[in-house]
């Protein structure tokens, strides 16, 4: 039995949707559509003139070192981002689990960097750790640490990765937190009288029972590392120094509309849309179905 | 094998609501014990901290000669079976009855011999590999029984674990615990607000009432001499018929007796039968019929009485004042109206105090 909702009218139910459709046409499908398209184009210098090449910018791309480079290391920050920022609210989730005194304000704050967006977050972070004016980079120096992300392209992927799995611990809190709630007290209470420790009742009981928090958790996180940490980058590093943070999203900023090569900035976003539709596809079906159990 | 012993024990919580009010119990080695009561009495909160997962705030609990207020539930030697089973829903059968007895570093091999001995007596042997949420709800109910059972601990203890189960498996169940428990002879306590369980199931029946102990005693003792009002119409289905022995209709036929200072009279409903003559000592009330229920072997016919009789003692499953259940055998009964005459023997009657706090000899 399907549930359906009856119109007098066979326009009113098109009517009804035409304003979302119109947003999604117009804001997602227009420039995807667009980028598709110029990405078979070459222009010149000056914009002079635009001819059809085909799958050049896409061959030009491969044959790119810094391409791969930016690939590998866009993978390297989603993995870092996404193991960092899941470990850290996952410890945390443990703990604000537990009866506490005062645990609805503990857990309200560690919502908060939630609401901040990217690009503030890369100003927060800046101000502490600028290695002329941050806070932090004094007492980093003090204990010998010589500080300094503007030239050292290593200390600047680690302030960008730090900042970025900052930002989503408050969201990989909030389901870990929901997923260890929804785990029945009892199930717990059995591991307990049945002799595992704490720890062993965490790896053992909890940990599985969290997989598919997690397997879900993975997945939004390496979709936001990919995607959303522009903001981020942009206000703290700018890709540099020299590439040593340009991600594949930061590349099709500069390659475009720093670098003035649209063709290839727009064979890049392709390349990216295929990538997050393959990631969101991946979702999609595991969600769906549980994961280990 | 254990005994299991509470010297006036306590729960109070942090907020200063004092769950458990000093209970004394001694459970004998090998014993089935049953904690009954209503809901929030404070019988669940009793037997988790017997499994160490409540704190005891006051007295002691001692487990085969050892005081385990301070134990952890791990090194208890318990076993415990809850009311959502409580089952490793990532783990198979299998896993789920091993898991206790790997954290204890046992052989695999001794592991594998105590969990099929245990599938084998559970009838669980074809489904060792499944998940617990593809087995049926008796299944899962044995699978957590299996869990208890291969770690072979001091003590069992069971919290409502039928009360998830349809009617017909729930007695199927009973039937099979009380088997396995004989058949293992392991100290047990057993939670349930359910009466029947109770008085099915016990060696030792605790009737428990608002953090403390009403009676303890034989389950049959307990029915035939109800300690107090609470007792009284807690245990038994139907519950007892109480009334208070002020009326001059009720006094008069109590007369002669120290039964003159008890405040309340109860009579069970299958204690009455339905006649014109009043045996000696005994007490008789006219009723009008108001309502008749047939269950195949026995009737009840629900009576109210002439006089309107005042409220006693308020208690679960309590008539309302002036309503008198009697069950009788077979389904002849009275048609609906009619005026009856039912009648109980001395040695039938139940006094109590006045307050229904305690229970008079006549």
């Amino acid at each position: 039995m399907q549930k359906q909702a009856i119109f007098q009218s066979k326009l009113l139910p098109y009517a009804l949707v035409a304003p979302q459709l119109a947003v999604v046409l117009i804001f997602f499908y227009w420039p995807a559509l667009q980028a598709v398209i110029q990405s078979f184009l070459l222009q010149d210098a000056f914009g002079l003139s635009t001819s059809f090449v085909w799958f050049e910018n896409y061959l030009e791309l491969f044959r790119e070192r810094a391409y791969f480079e930016a690939i590998l290391r866009t993978f390297f920050f989603s993995f870092a981002i996404a193991v960092s920022s899941l470990s850290f609210a996952l410890l945390l989730a443990v703990m604000a689990d537990k009866p506490l005194r005062g645990s609805m304000l503990y857990r309200t704050l560690l919502i908060w960097p939630y609401a901040v967006a990217p690009p503030v977050v890369g100003v927060l972070w800046i101000f502490m750790l600028h290695p002329s004016l941050g806070v932090l980079s004094r007492y980093l120096r003090a204990l010998g640490i010589d500080w300094n992300p503007l030239l050292d392209g290593d200390q600047a992927a680690a302030l960008i990765i730090l900042a970025a799995a900052w930002k989503q611990i408050s969201y990989n809190f909030l389901f870990f937190l929901a997923g260890l709630q929804s785990i029945p007290r009892s199930v717990i209470e059995a591991a307990a009288i049945d002799g595992a420790r704490p720890m062993r009742r965490f790896w053992t009981v909890i940990f599985p029972l969290l997989s598919p928090t997690i397997f879900f958790l993975l997945v939004v996180n390496i979709v936001y590392a990919f995607f959303d940490t522009f903001g981020i980058i942009d206000t703290m590093t700018r890709g540099g120094p020299g590439k040593s943070t340009e991600t594949l999203v930061y590349k099709v900023y500069t390659d475009g509309l720093l670098g003035g090569n649209l063709g290839s900035s727009a064979a890049q976003s392709v390349i990216l849309m295929i990538m997050v539709i393959v990631l969101t596809g991946i979702q999609f079906r595991f969600v769906e179905r549980k994961v280990t159990y | 094998m254990a005994n299991v012993t509470l010297r006036s024990v306590r729960k109070t919580y942090p907020g200063g609501f004092e769950a458990i009010k000093g209970v004394d119990v001694d459970v004998g080695d090998g014993q089935f014990c049953v904690l009954v009561g209503p809901s929030g009495c404070g019988k669940s909160t009793l037997l988790r901290m017997v499994a160490g997962l409540e704190t005891v705030t006051g007295g002691e609990i001692d487990i085969g000669g050892r005081v385990v207020n301070g134990i952890e539930p791990a090194d208890r030697d318990i076993a415990m079976v809850f009311q959502n089973y409580a089952l490793y829903p990532h783990m198979s059968v299998y896993n789920n009855m091993a898991y206790g007895l790997r954290n204890r570093g046992m052989a695999e091999a001794e592991i594998k011999t105590r969990v099929e001995e245990a599938a084998r007596i559970l009838e669980l042997a074809p489904m060792l590999e499944r998940k617990p949420r593809q087995l049926s709800g008796g299944q899962r109910q044995r699978v957590a029984m299996g869990r208890a059972i291969v770690r072979q601990p001091k003590v069992f203890l069971f919290d409502e674990p039928l009360s998830n189960l349809d009617a017909k498996l729930r007695i199927a169940m009973r039937v099979e615990i009380r088997k396995l428990q004989r058949r293992l002879n392991t100290t047990s306590i057993y939670v349930t607000h359910d009466q029947l369980e109770a008085m099915t199931l016990a060696d030792i029946l605790v009737v428990m009432n608002g953090g403390q102990v009403e009676q303890i005693g034989n389950p049959l003792e307990i029915y035939e001499k109800p300690a107090t009002t609470f007792v009284a119409s807690f245990i038994g289905a139907p519950p007892m018929n109480l009334m208070s022995t002020r009326p001059e209709e009720i006094r008069s036929q109590l007369a002669g007796s120290n039964a003159a200072d008890a405040g309340i009279l109860g009579i069970r409903p299958e204690d009455f039968v339905i006649t014109e003559e009043t045996p000696a000592g005994g007490v008789a009330l006219p009723l009008t019929v108001e309502a008749i229920e047939r269950v195949g072997a026995e009737t009840f016919v629900y009576g109210s009485r002439e006089q309107e009789d005042q409220h006693v003692a308020a208690t679960p499953g309590e008539l309302p004042p002036g309503e008198v259940i009697v069950r009788i055998p077979g389904t002849g009964a009275p048609a609906i109206g009619a005026r009856i005459r039912v009648a109980a023997v001395r040695a039938k009657l139940h006094l109590f105090s006045g307050d229904g706090r305690k229970r008079i000899e006549a």
